[in-house]
């Protein structure tokens, strides 16, 4: 160091001579190769590796995309039927582009339920945490911008809508639309601002996604037992052992992805979107894209313009304070039988409500969506609360290694009785 | 431990799945009721149908011959015929066989040149006004991926070309609707388009009215989903290549966990 | 899984080594083949290249006049030549052009010369086609970037650009009347 120049641990000259003027392979090395992560990770921590791919399939196919479309209103509609029919594999890039979105939320929701199951959210990890909701969020309205671009009738109708929800806030709620729309209704620049915006928002994506990632490799990764590592046989290198098992995830997530784009790309949209928009005839039934459709139930649920709007943010919004909410010591529900069955009981909530979403708003599906957001929110603002000071949790393994290698993770009685211990 | 992994495997594709099967899209409803698409055999179906060449070009006749005269197709070149098996001979003498407007010229006028293989399909219509007033206030729409915009697709097109009748008792109709089973509402604006008999295929085949609906049917698929043969084929390759990495990849994995057992 | 750790010990070295190898190869081949799609979709469109055709007018244009017509999206210079431009661009011995090529291999009939409007240095518009323009040294044309001079048969003759102006493909529909591409 005396030098100033960093002691760099490589051999390959070049690779020495760059690092020790700036030691990114030291950083990789340290971050990626010998990061210490726990040896017993389940294929529910492959998706945060998934959804970084995603997002850079997301990016690419979209800069692409980019140079074929044209984001006036005249045009935007041919403009994309002309990426399929005339540019060269144009129909690859936006069936990629197109159900990347859904693999996206497929990807991402299970990472979400993946936190919440073992109670990633949990001390250490609330920054951690907050950043993922904050991600999401972000999605959410690049997804929404993405959906208004090829300016077909659900484009225009679900931007229509959506735009609306704005207008329940009192006072303020009609500029806001205004300040959206840039005229008097969804229009020439409203997509215009959505094409700028949509291509903006993922690079403020990549610069969460990187803090959220620099957050995780302060307090290092959860694990299905929701237990710290305590010595070195808790954890193993991540290069090869995660890199292995990352990259055969990431293939079976490959394939997954290619059934949807070659054989069935347009299952997940809506018909309605190939007929151009007009502004003078709303379809019958307009739904928004599968992912919103929880969300879009809870909405209707509500028989109150703003009590619906605000119970929809809220839906999500409540996710920031999880980790406040759930003061249980033990993080994975594992371990926790009564929390367990709230929780899957609070996802088929979440299924029934995106069932819900998609219907049409009669009977049975209000009831049924009133139910639904009911437990939806009881789960996090009375159940979770409660379950943390009255459950009684399995006894926790002493540690990682000793689940997991040997003595069938049987626990010294003493041992139990304090869970999760600061490691 | 055990039972645990199995669980889980079994909590991850309930959770996909749940998500998969709550976004399948709805059945066409209109005022509440479902009505049923009927199933037609295409020969386009499946990972490796492929569209009939001889069905499609049919199809294209009666598109020329029968629903031109309203519906445009403004999204569709003549030169896309090529891909349905036409020479560019046969698709420039079908081209030249209309008159498009083109110019300005140099003295800024506007002038009506005989058609190319690079012109869009003609549209009956100037524009949706013209459309909307020649036909009773219901404008006809394009057809150009009328396929990939009506839920059902070809099953759809196929029973509603097929499906009109005489009202059944106690239902009135609007003045100048017709009955349809598959239309949503069951009152279509459109007068039955097919007869029996209305073109003449050069290959002989009998101009019956499922004939004809299912070579039209065709015809617009084709031209919603250009891409379907070299997407299908694309994909059993990709999808090939990927389970052999898979294979590989897990035998890497395996590999390098082997010591940490 | 672990009782395989053993047994495979011995060998196993090597054979992960040609599994990584297979497996990293094939993995390699899978980004390859993913970066044609991204490349090819910047050439261009199948409409772009359906729309490559121009017809011109040739009636209007008296002899020593000349045109500029639009040819996927680049200008075409059609210039209706003198018998003087003619006989010049003919009695130049083949040896003293720096990309020799005779006048009647540059054209369909005597009086047309149809040649693409791009200097073959850096792709300016050459000077020549207004009669108050300057026609360079050689009668032809005059690209004002860097200098290049032009004959009446469109070769270059001095300056830095190294080729002739292009011809582009074409054909008389009439006798008046010719279809560039």
């Amino acid at each position: 160091m005396a030098s100033g120049l960093h002691d760099s641990d490589f051999k390959n000259p070049v690779v020495r001579w760059i690092d020790q003027r700036m030691p990114v392979f030291t950083m990789m090395q340290k971050e990626y190769g010998s990061f210490p992560t726990p040896r017993n990770f389940n294929y529910f921590w492959n998706f945060g590796a998934l959804a970084m791919v995603n997002l850079m399939i997301m990016i690419a196919t979209g800069i692409w995309l980019a140079m074929h479309y044209t984001p006036h209103t005249s045009m935007a509609f041919d403009s994309v039927e002309r990426i399929m029919r005339d540019v060269n594999f144009g129909w690859l890039l936006r069936y990629v582009h197109a159900n990347g979105a859904s693999m996206f939320f497929i990807v991402v929701y299970i990472h979400i339920w993946r936190g919440m199951y073992y109670g990633s959210y949990k001390a250490p990890r609330e920054l951690l945490w907050i950043l993922g909701v904050v991600i999401f969020l972000l999605m959410m309205a690049t997804a929404f911008m993405g959906y208004v671009l090829p300016w077909g009738q659900m484009s225009f109708w679900g931007a229509t809508v959506i735009t609306n929800l704005f207008s329940a806030f009192p006072v303020v709620g009609n500029w806001i639309v205004s300040l959206l729309w840039g005229g008097f209704s969804v229009d020439n620049p409203t997509l215009n601002r959505f094409f700028s915006l949509h291509y903006l928002l993922p690079f403020v994506i990549v610069g969460v996604v990187f803090l959220h990632v620099v957050a995780l490799h302060i307090t290092g990764s959860n694990n299905p037992l929701g237990i710290e590592p305590k010595s070195p046989k808790d954890t193993l290198p991540f290069h090869p052992y995660y890199t292995a098992k990352d990259s055969f995830g990431l293939v079976i997530y490959f394939i997954v992805f290619a059934v949807l784009v070659f054989f069935a790309p347009n299952y997940l949209g809506h018909p309605d979107n190939y007929i151009p928009a007009d502004p003078l005839v709303t379809p019958p039934h307009i739904v928004p894209e599968w992912y919103f459709l929880p969300y879009y139930a809870i909405l209707r649920a509500v028989p109150n313009k703003l009590g619906g709007v605000l119970l929809m943010f809220g839906s999500i919004l409540v996710w920031f304070i999880l980790p406040w909410l759930d003061r249980s010591p033990v993080r994975s529900m594992r371990f926790r039988p009564v929390a367990r069955i709230a929780f899957l009981l609070w996802t088929v909530a979440f299924l029934v409500l995106l069932y819900c979403g998609g219907q049409p708003p009669e009977e049975p599906f209000v009831t049924i969506s009133r139910v639904a957001t009911a437990y939806y929110f009881a789960y996090f603002l009375v159940i979770l609360p409660l379950l943390g000071r009255l459950e009684r949790p399995l006894p926790l393994p002493e540690s990682i290694s000793r689940a997991v290698l040997g003595g069938g993770g049987q626990v010294p009685a003493g041992a139990a009785a304090k869970p999760m211990e600061k490691a | 431990m055990f039972g645990k992994p199995m669980f889980r495997t079994t909590l991850k594709a309930f959770a996909v799945l749940g998500a998969l099967v709550a976004a399948t899209p709805t059945p066409a409803r209109a005022a509440g009721e479902v009505i049923h698409i009927p199933d037609t055999r295409f020969s386009f179906e499946g990972v490796f149908g492929t569209y009939d060449r001889a069905s499609a070009q049919r199809g294209f006749q009666v598109y020329k011959e029968v629903c031109a005269s309203c519906h445009s197709m403004r999204l569709m070149s003549y030169r896309n015929l090529v891909d349905l098996g036409l020479t560019e001979q046969q698709v420039a003498a079908i081209a030249s066989q209309v008159q498009v407007q083109d110019g300005p010229n140099d003295e800024g006028q506007m002038f009506e040149r005989a058609g190319r293989p690079s012109d869009r399909f003609r549209s009956p219509f100037p524009n949706m006004q013209a459309a909307r007033a020649a036909n009773n206030g219901a404008a006809p729409p394009d057809l150009s991926v009328i396929a990939k915009a009506r839920a059902g697709g070809a099953d759809y097109l196929y029973a509603l070309l097929t499906g009109y009748s005489d009202p059944p008792a106690g239902v009135t109709l609007a003045e100048g609707m017709s009955y349809n089973a598959y239309f949503p509402g069951h009152q279509i604006a459109m007068a039955r388009p097919l007869n029996p008999d209305q073109v003449e295929f050069a290959d002989g085949t009998p101009a019956t009215m499922e004939n004809m609906a299912r070579d039209v049917a065709t015809f617009l698929q084709w031209a919603a989903e250009p891409e379907l043969e070299e997407r299908r084929s694309m994909g059993v390759k990709v999808i090939l290549f990927l389970t052999i990495l898979a294979g590989l990849a897990y035998a890497v994995k395996r590999k390098v966990w082997a010591d940490a057992h | 899984m672990a009782e395989s750790g053993a047994a495979t010990a011995s060998e196993g070295t090597p054979r992960r080594d040609f599994l990584n190898l297979v497996t990293a190869s094939f993995a390699a081949v899978g980004v390859g083949a993913i970066a044609w799609p991204f490349i090819n979709s910047m050439q261009p469109a199948r409409d772009v290249l359906a729309m490559a055709s121009t017809d011109v007018e040739l009636a209007p244009i008296a002899e020593g006049q000349a045109v500029t017509v639009m040819w996927r999206g680049k200008p075409v210079f059609v210039r209706h030549r003198t018998a003087a431009e003619i006989t010049a661009a003919r009695e130049v011995p083949l040896s003293q052009l720096p990309d020799p090529q005779p006048d009647q291999a540059r054209v369909q009939k005597d009086g047309w010369l149809i040649v693409v409007g791009i200097c073959t240095h850096l792709g300016c518009v050459p000077l020549g086609q207004k009669p108050t323009d300057a026609r360079g040294d050689y009668g032809g044309w005059f690209c004002p970037c860097h200098g290049s001079h032009y004959d009446t048969s469109g070769r270059i003759r001095k300056g830095p650009a190294p080729r002739n102006l292009e011809v582009p493909q074409y054909t008389f529909t009439s006798d008046t009347k010719i279809r560039i591409g």
